[in-house]
């Protein structure tokens, strides 16, 4: 049969390989980071100081990406920052879509006093700027792995809740719900067994897109210095210090950024790409 | 209850739901009623079509007989057992007697599920045994081969989800079924093909029937009682033939003059 699935199929195929595969690389570097990295992240050598990549002019062996101004290799320290930038986006990306979408799927499927309270307590959320709510939660909580986790869920839960509201709802008008009741199912049930799986796609879709903005926040978080003890290299540590001499030596700062942009793309990409996997009319 | 009793006693049915267009400044919305206090009997056996224009409150008055909707007033006796205010917990055991088919089989059917799932899921939840043998007789029954157990809802023609629809609702052997508008969403031909096996079917399973419609040739040849709805209250309650023979309510006439009636004979093929 000719219609426009196959197109689309293909379109979608090939963006779900190219994200995941980058994905898949950054995984890979973060396990391997102690076994693969040529150099070690915290070592200074004041004589590479800005060494520059390898194919410019005055390149050092082992330095294949530059050195920063104090010496330390840019590839290993990349290699590293994947590590805080993964294990932020993972654990952030998945409790914040665990609080979230847990709320939104209640107040979108049992509506009445459950969305009510759900739904005030989201535009009282909103109502605050995310950045400078951030900042407030960090310097209460103090700078650190935990606190960076706890504010971008603190911070982005209602992304979720807003948008699974939205969705629940709309499934729960459709009679297959309707029909769960006509069979006997609970109300509970019919939302975990019927509602829940139409609204994965979305779901999966926002996580993946939620882990790449956990990557950005904590780079963001990092580069005002906010983020981790500055002695673990951060993606967005070392893009704060590139900007410093930006003139002098180039690779401190585009390396680390184009991974950072690399990266959120690829997390953005690969859920869309899941989400048009996962819907059974496509499938 | 002895064996004449209607199925269903309907009693000065109200409904009533709050409207959604004003929101005034102080104290609860007004409320707008839907259904304005309707008595009529459904007798076991007996095909019982609903007609009226859009918006009279037909499906809301089908919904309310097998309590997807609450009565704000008045009974549905369901064989003796007043259901009008039954817990949903109290109600579950009941719902393998009331089922329903629905007027869109793609919303109906939930598009994650295979065949075979959706039309054992309400088998499953009323406690049956042998759920995949009663589930395959079900397919057998719409005249669907087995084959299609592992198919999903998309992967179907119009027709044929119409079919599943139809095969889940008779799985649990109900004593009354719901249909709303089953047949406006299909082809002609699809229609004609639906329309037969529902005849079939009633007679086969000593089915009672509510079949809901706005299309009185259709009606007319499948039901053997005939409710006038219009705006929330029952204009005329008659056997077919004599509806069609010698209306009583204005109303009645309107809707019979305004519907082209072929020969009722070559209504479908
Ligand atoms: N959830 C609801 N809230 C408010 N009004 C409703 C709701 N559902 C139905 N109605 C109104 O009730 C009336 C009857 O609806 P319905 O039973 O669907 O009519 P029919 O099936 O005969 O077309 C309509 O006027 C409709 O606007
Ligand atoms: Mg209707």
């Amino acid at each position: 049969m000719l219609d426009g699935r196959s197109a689309i199929k293909r379109r979608a195929g090939l963006r779900l390989w190219l994200s995941g595969g980058w994905l898949l690389l950054i995984v890979l570097a973060a396990i391997l980071a102690p076994w693969i990295s040529p150099q070690d992240p915290l070592a200074q050598d004041l004589f590479a100081a800005r060494t520059p990549p390898f194919w410019e002019a005055g390149s050092e062996p082992g330095f294949w990406l530059g050195a920063d101004s104090l010496g330390r290799d840019v590839l290993t320290r990349i290699l590293y920052g994947a590590r805080i930038a993964l294990i932020v986006a993972f654990v952030a990306g998945t409790l914040t879509c665990a609080v979230g979408a847990a709320l939104g799927l209640i107040a979108g499927y049992f509506r009445g006093w459950a969305d009510r309270i759900v739904s005030r307590l989201v535009d009282i959320w909103m109502a605050f700027p995310p950045v400078l709510f951030a900042i407030l939660l960090i310097a209460v909580l103090g700078t650190g792995l935990t606190s960076i986790i706890i504010a971008i869920v603190v911070i982005d839960w209602t992304r979720f809740c807003r948008v699974v509201r939205a969705e629940a709802m709309n499934q729960g008008q459709m009679d297959y719900v309707a029909s769960a009741q006509v069979a006997g199912m609970s109300r509970l049930r019919t939302m975990w067994a019927e509602i829940l799986p139409n609204v994965l796609p979305t779901i999966v879709a926002l996580l993946s897109l939620e882990m790449g903005i956990a990557v950005i926040v904590e780079a963001i978080l990092s580069f005002v210095n906010l983020s981790i003890s500055t002695d673990s290299p951060t993606w967005g540590g070392m893009i704060a210090e590139g900007r410093t001499s930006i003139h002098q030596a180039w690779w401190v700062l585009v390396f680390p950024l184009l991974t950072l942009f690399l990266t959120v793309l690829s997390f953005s990409q690969f859920g869309e790409g899941l989400k048009d996997r996962f819907d059974p009319v496509l499938r | 209850m002895s064996a004449d009793a209607p199925l269903y006693q309907v009693r000065d049915l109200r409904l009533s739901l709050p409207d959604m267009t004003s929101k005034p400044l102080f104290g609860p919305r007004p409320r707008i009623e839907i259904l304005k206090g309707l008595s009529f009997d459904i007798p076991k056996g007996e095909v019982v079509g609903i007609v009226g224009g859009s918006g009279s409150g037909k499906s809301t008055l089908g919904r309310t007989l097998i309590r997807l909707l609450d009565p704000s007033g008045g009974q549905v006796i369901f064989d003796g057992t007043d259901i009008s205010h039954l817990h949903e917990d109290a109600l579950r055991p009941m719902r393998r007697r009331f089922q329903m088919i629905f007027q869109d089989p793609m919303s109906s059917l939930n598009p994650r599920r295979t065949v075979s799932a959706i039309i054992a899921a309400p088998l499953k939840l009323q406690g049956f045994d042998r759920v995949r043998e009663r589930a395959a007789e079900a397919l057998d029954h719409v005249g669907l081969s087995r084959s299609f157990a592992t198919r999903y809802p998309h992967e179907l023609s119009g027709g044929q989800r119409q079919r599943v629809g139809i095969a889940r609702a008779i799985a649990t052997r109900p004593d009354f079924i719901l249909a709303d508008e089953i047949v406006s969403g299909l082809d002609v031909s699809s229609q004609a093909q639906v329309l037969n096996l529902l005849e079939q079917l009633v007679a086969d399973l000593n089915l009672t029937l509510a079949f809901i419609s706005h299309d009185l040739s259709v009606i007319r040849r499948l039901c053997t009682r005939i409710i006038v709805l219009r705006h929330g209250e029952i204009v005329e309650n008659a056997l077919t033939p004599e509806l069609f023979g010698a209306p009583q309510a204005d109303y009645t006439r309107e809707l019979l003059d305004a519907i082209p009636l072929p020969d009722p004979d070559q209504v479908w093929i």
